[in-house]
């Protein structure tokens, strides 16, 4: 972590009881559509996320992975089967019941960082809590803060038009950490972004992981971003076909690869 | 979420787009324009209207010489001369219910006193014209009915005429020469200010009917007979009388039509008064057309906005907005934009309104309960045809909204 960063507050959430998982699906199903043109997008997915893991889902296009993101995430809600978010039953909430989780458990990070025009990082990074009813002054320092973590410190008044990508999906994920979410979700942080953006990204999150204790689930389709996770889920036609630690399911070279472009995985304290 | 909080996000996304704000403004502004402009032009006509037959008076019959026909078009030029100054006289005495008669002819000529001058009307009739008139003498007298029959060069100046050749005052005794007639002042007339048209009625000089007629027209006729009835109710009786008798000295035989013509001063006013009240209501239907246009566009702009700001939405909701967050967003957004859109509506509305009183010389009148009205029908526009909109943003799903490209 940044030396000098304020530490995060926690104010949110309590980590779930010891052994209670974080995120607990079981036979969750997603039809997008009905009758003949029906899409079943998942087909009864089970899965148990720890607090403080890191994992990695993968899986070929079209194989639900996004789909499952977003039930994870609370944007949408399951055909059938069951989703307790740190115990709580989440699948059958009500709309403003959702956007509340949203608001408070969860913090979302998106492949195409998803920042508003014209506005400013700051305030980009200011709108959770404006939506959770913070008030004007600890917004802005809460914002800051958080600005300085991600490296930002410097670009508090620059718009999304002025950052570079690396540095709008920092902004992106300073808004995801802005509520004090214990649980970071990304589909495919790193799928607009350069290979040493990447890098810098993937090492935040990962000192995100270590040192605050956030739970990290992401989608890739590369090996070498899975590579940074201790897990890796994968999926195909809307079912899990594999969960292993991503020691075993990442290539050996790909490890090695990834540690070749510094800062490697397991080379950090 | 707090007021502050959604005026804050609402101002914030309004500066972020300065061009589409002013364009969903727009139609409002135009709108609330159009109401002001037209009340306030509408309601000045009709108060002009009334303020003429006040100054007119209700009891006023006037007689014109020649017919004039249902096309309103004059028959025969020669029919100007067929009022003589006895017709008056007999009016005045024949004629029952009769307050007064007086006969009235006009013409234009520069008026000359020491080193001043002014081209002004002068008009030419006898003391009854104050009466028939209710016009009172604020200075001086008004000229009897010897100096009438003398032919006397004496004047009574109006009180823009006044101003204008004696402002240090002085004006009774003092000599004025028109057309190289020298006339001796011998009073005032009492302001009465601007006709119903927006004629100044004080920019006038009184002489005696016969001295005008013999020294400056050297007409043989006179242009009008002004008759007052007795009371509102005697009005269509001396209408009658005086036709029947002008019919008989006039020598008119049974198959020929009148050789004037007689006008019911307040018929005529009201047919006028009911005339610019329906161009008001008129003006004010084209206004609120014209606003219920304006809200159509602000919604249209509106609806544009929330497609073009789906992903907006969707991130919104994503960090936690309910579907009621963002519909108060957007309602918020079109009330500021509708409000700012009124107030600019409002100033330009009674900025149009005088301007154009200036360029054409008729009177407006810019009413409180107009700019209240042009204000909260800005809000109701708003509202209204915010709605639709606002609630289309709340209805998107944050998947979908988000997905959108
Ligand atoms: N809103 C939707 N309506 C209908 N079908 C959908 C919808 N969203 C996803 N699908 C379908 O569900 C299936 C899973 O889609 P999903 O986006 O979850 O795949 P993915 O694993 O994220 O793929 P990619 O790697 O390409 O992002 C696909 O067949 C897709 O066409
Ligand atoms: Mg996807």
């Amino acid at each position: 972590m940044t030396n000098g960063a304020p530490a995060r507050g926690r104010t949110m959430e309590a980590a779930p009881s010891s052994g209670d998982p974080l995120i607990d699906v079981r036979e969750m199903t997603k039809v997008y559509g009905e009758g003949d043109t029906a899409v079943r997008a998942l087909r009864g997915v089970s899965l148990r996320v720890q607090a403080g893991e890191f994992v990695a889902i993968m899986g070929p296009s079209g194989s639900g992975k996004s789909t499952f993101m977003h039930l994870l995430g609370c944007l949408d809600r399951p055909t059938s089967g069951s989703y307790r978010l740190a115990g709580q039953e989440v699948s059958r909430l009500s709309g403003d019941e959702l956007a509340a989780v949203r608001n408070r458990r969860i913090g979302f990070v998106f492949q195409s960082f998803n920042l508003l025009a014209r506005t400013t990082a700051q305030e980009n990074v200011e709108l959770p809590l404006l939506y959770a009813g913070v008030p004007r002054d600890m917004r802005v320092q809460r914002a800051r803060a958080l600005l300085r973590q991600v490296g930002l410190g410097d670009r508090l008044g620059h718009r999304p038009s002025e950052l570079s990508g690396g540095q709008q999906q920092r902004v992106a994920i300073a808004r995801a950490l802005a509520n004090g979410a214990p649980l970071l979700m990304a589909d495919e942080p790193t799928g607009n972004l350069d290979s040493a953006s990447s890098v810098e990204i993937m090492t935040f999150v990962r000192e995100l992981n270590r040192s605050e204790g956030i739970t990290v689930v992401l989608v890739t389709h590369d090996v070498s971003i899975a590579a940074w996770s201790k897990r890796v889920v994968t999926f195909r036609d809307g079912l899990i076909i594999d969960d292993r630690p991503s020691a075993e399911a990442v290539p050996p070279q790909v490890r090695d690869g990834v540690l070749g472009t510094a800062p490697a995985p397991e080379a950090r304290p | 979420m707090s007021l502050v909080n959604l005026l804050r996000i609402a101002w914030q996304a309004l500066r972020r787009n300065i061009t589409r704000s002013i364009l969903t403004m727009l139609g409002i502004i135009i709108g609330v324009g159009a109401v002001i402009t037209s009340m306030a032009i509408g309601a000045g006509a009709q108060a002009a209207v009334l303020a003429q037959i006040e100054s007119l008076g209700a009891n006023l019959v006037v007689v014109i010489p020649g017919a004039i026909s249902s096309g309103g078009v004059s028959l025969g030029t020669g029919s100007r001369t067929t009022l003589k100054l006895p017709d008056v006289d007999a009016i005045a005495s024949t004629v029952p219910d009769v307050a007064g008669a007086a006969p009235y002819s006009q013409t234009s000529a520069q008026v000359v006193a020491g080193g001043m001058n002014w081209y002004t009307a002068i008009g030419g009739t006898t003391p009854s014209y104050t009466t028939v008139r209710s016009w009172s003498v604020a200075q001086g007298r008004f000229f009897t009915r010897a100096e009438v029959d003398q032919a006397a060069k004496v004047a009574v100046l109006g009180n823009t005429v006044q101003q204008n050749l004696f402002p240090e005052g002085g004006a009774v005794g003092s000599i004025v020469i028109v057309k190289n007639v020298p006339f001796r002042v011998i009073g005032v007339l009492a302001p009465k200010g601007q006709s119903g048209f927006g004629r100044d009625q004080d920019d006038i000089v009184m002489v005696p009917i016969t001295t005008l007629l013999d020294r400056l027209t050297g007409q043989a006729w006179v242009q009008n007979i002004f008759v007052s009835a007795a009371t509102p109710e005697a009005v269509p009786a001396v209408v009658d009388a005086t036709e029947r008798l002008l019919r008989l000295r006039h020598h008119l035989t049974a198959a020929q039509p009148d050789d004037f013509t007689i006008r019911n001063i307040a018929d005529v006013q009201q047919v006028r008064l009911a005339t610019s009240q329906t161009q008001a209501l008129l003006l004010a239907g084209i206004a609120v057309v014209s606003l219920v246009v304006g809200g159509i566009g602000n919604m249209n702009i509106m609806l544009v906005s929330v497609t073009e700001r789906t992903r907006e939405i969707g991130l919104r909701m994503a960090v936690g907005a309910r579907g009621r967050d963002i519909l108060l967003q957007f309602l918020v957004e079109a009330l500021t934009l509708a409000c700012l859109g009124g107030l600019i509506g409002i100033a330009i509305g009674v900025g149009t309104a005088q301007g154009s009183s200036a360029l054409g010389h008729w009177p407006v009148i810019v009413s409180p309960f107009s700019i209240l009205l042009g204000f909260i029908s800005s809000l109701l526009v708003g509202v209204v045809f915010g709605f639709y909109p606002a609630q289309r943003a709340a209805a998107l799903d944050p998947i979908v909204a988000l997905r959108y490209e």
